[in-house]
């Protein structure tokens, strides 16, 4: 199936491997490709960025048929799965099911995998077997991991050594390991290097561990091998730490080594051991949480829409890929800088690329004129300490997304930061209503 | 003068008028109206301690938003959103909002 797919798109790149990104793949005037009868939305993903794309689509248009096309039958979020793994709620709390989306919006939930895009022939394959059509896709696959940059670690590896970076089974399989390991053990985590989903998320991770050794397993140490020099939000949770978990004193419990010095180049499963730092020196772990280095979404790669960047380029107003026309991508896989790739960010992506694709199935010009993005992520550092980061963006004269000005910033240093744990909870609530329709 | 300047004013006003078709479903008040969901709640309804927008009148959005963008109102977060956003495009926001 992914030859076929990628026949497609060597046809599609006039026979030359090096796909041309010179933005000429966009799709032809609106008014050409208006025709009778329900324009045909698929939508692929039921994350953040496709079940918002889906529910706005019938909101905007309701006469627009919309098929979203998700592998699992239920979905849990990213966001708050740090809060599972230190023990703060259970997973339940941040599932979703798809009924209100087919019940309450009239949305074709299909639970199957997509292998395959024909963009001449505009229809997906699922790997049951049947084809589906469309006018215009959306595509919101979120993210894959780049397993070659780490030696000795593969996707087989995950149930001993968890990356835990997609919420679900992988959030129980490090949730247990964390419960049962010893009083006195060493939690080991290995955060990606630039760019990932969610920048703030390693360090969220560490803090609410941090929180529940502090009360279950005093004795216990956290050390973050990190790719990265510096990491977001960085002065906020070094003085979070330094406020909850002693911090830069000798009885600390975190402690966090840059790169170079930090960077995992290998794994020993087996052993739990990671290999950091130019001498490649062993360190030892109870439990291991390696996150390796990410790119978009596996099928993005096998419809040929990613960049050597391994990410997905799109024009920023439409969100319609600057590889294959009338195919949309939002979301992680997108190539969305300065936008982070956070659940606030797809969900606001797929708010204007629905409007978008409604208005030019409607043989108008794409709509809005001038879109705006906002993003925030909240991050807790203990159960009653929150911070944030936020931003607005606006669409640059030169049609990518930028920040607007003076707008956003971090929470301040003496900020309110039981106010902002509070605010973080409710908007996982909300967001998530946003976009399941279930809350 | 005078004639020139009301030829001038009228030549601006039909420019406008026809582009107010492609703007009337998504014009800006709308569109940022939209991000604001994520905190806010879906069609502006909180399900906890973020306060609804649905249900403020326009007075109240417009009054708020420009104060946090001033100053004059401190919050936890909304001083840094209401940053981004234009006296304009606060005034088509505020009237989003009322219409919730
Ligand atoms: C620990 C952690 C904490 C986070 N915290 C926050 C936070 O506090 N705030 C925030 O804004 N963001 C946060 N994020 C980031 C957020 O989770 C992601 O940015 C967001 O999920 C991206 O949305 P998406 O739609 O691109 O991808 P996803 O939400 O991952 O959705 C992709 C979906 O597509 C499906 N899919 C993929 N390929 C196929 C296929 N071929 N066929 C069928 N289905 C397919 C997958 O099953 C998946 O359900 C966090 C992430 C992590 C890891
Ligand atoms: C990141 C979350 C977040 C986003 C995004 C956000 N808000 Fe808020 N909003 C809050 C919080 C929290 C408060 C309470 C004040 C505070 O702490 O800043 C609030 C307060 C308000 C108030 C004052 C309510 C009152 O009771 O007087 C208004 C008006 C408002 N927001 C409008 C908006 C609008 C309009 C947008 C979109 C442009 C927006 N907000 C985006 C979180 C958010």
């Amino acid at each position: 199936m992914a030859k076929l797919n990628r026949r497609n798109f060597l046809k599609l790149a006039g026979g030359s491997t090096g796909l041309a990104l010179t933005g000429c793949a966009s799709s032809p005037t609106p008014k050409a490709t208006k025709k009778a009868g329900p324009a045909k939305v698929v939508v692929v993903g039921g994350g953040f960025g496709g079940a918002s794309a889906a529910k706005y689509l019938k909101k905007f248009d309701p006469s627009i048929q919309v098929t979203l096309i998700e592998y699992n039958k239920t979905f849990t979020t990213c966001p708050g799965s740090n809060w599972v793994l230190g023990g703060l709620r259970d997973i339940d709390s941040i599932t979703h099911s798809y009924d209100a989306l087919i019940n309450k919006y009239g949305i074709n939930v299909i639970h199957d995998w997509v292998s395959a895009i024909d963009v001449d022939g505009k229809n997906v394959r699922l790997a049951s077997g049947s084809k589906v059509e469309y006018d215009r896709l959306i595509l919101s696959p979120g993210i894959d991991f780049r397993y070659d940059t780490i030696e000795g670690y593969t996707a087989n590896d995950v149930n001993m050594v968890p990356h835990a970076w997609k919420a679900g089974s992988q959030t129980t399989v490090l949730r247990n390991q964390i419960a049962s390991m010893r009083d006195g053990g060493v939690f080991v985590i290995a955060p990606p290097p630039n760019p990932f989903r969610c920048p703030p998320g390693p360090y969220e991770r560490v803090s609410l561990i941090a929180n529940y050794f502090k009360k279950h397993k005093p004795k216990s140490k956290i050390l973050i091998l990190d790719a990265k020099p510096k990491f977001s939000k960085q002065k906020l949770f070094v003085k979070g730490w330094k406020d909850l978990y002693g911090y830069g004193t000798d009885k600390s419990m975190i402690e966090f080594v840059a790169a170079p010095d930090g960077k995992v180049s290998k794994v020993d499963v087996k052993s739990k051991t990671a290999y950091a730092g130019p001498l490649e020196e062993a360190v030892k772990a109870d439990v291991l949480n390696v996150v390796p280095a990410q790119k978009a979404g596996e099928l993005a790669h096998a419809a040929g829409l990613t960049d050597k960047s391994g990410w997905c380029p799109v024009n920023h107003h439409t969100w319609e890929s600057k590889v294959a026309p009338f195919v949309h991508v939002i979301g992680d896989s997108a190539i969305q800088a300065p936008l982070p790739k956070s659940g606030y960010a797809a969900n606001s992506e797929a708010k204007i690329c629905a409007a978008a694709v409604a208005s030019m199935l409607a043989g108008k010009d794409p709509e809005p004129h001038v879109p705006s993005w906002v993003n925030t992520c909240y991050s807790l550092v203990g159960p009653q300490y929150g911070i944030s980061v936020a931003m607005v963006y606006n669409l640059t004269k030169e049609g990518k997304v930028g920040k607007v000005k003076g707008s956003g910033g971090l929470t301040p240093m003496d900020g309110n930061r039981q106010l902002e744990a509070l605010y973080a909870e409710n908007w996982l609530l909300n967001i998530s209503n946003d976009t399941w329709a279930d809350g | 003068m005078m004639k020139h300047r009301t030829l001038l004013a009228t030549a601006l006003l039909v420019a406008a008028a026809s582009l107010q078709p492609l703007m009337a479903d998504h014009d800006s008040g709308r569109t940022i109206g939209l991000t604001c969901f994520g905190c806010h709640g879906a069609d502006g309804v909180s399900l906890g301690a973020v306060p609804s927008m649905k249900g403020m009148s326009e007075e109240h959005v417009r009054t708020a938003m420009t104060d946090f963008k001033s100053g004059k109102r401190s919050g936890t977060i909304m001083n840094r959103i209401a940053k981004g956003y234009t006296d304009d495009q606060i005034k088509a926001l505020a009237k989003f909002v009322a219409g919730l």
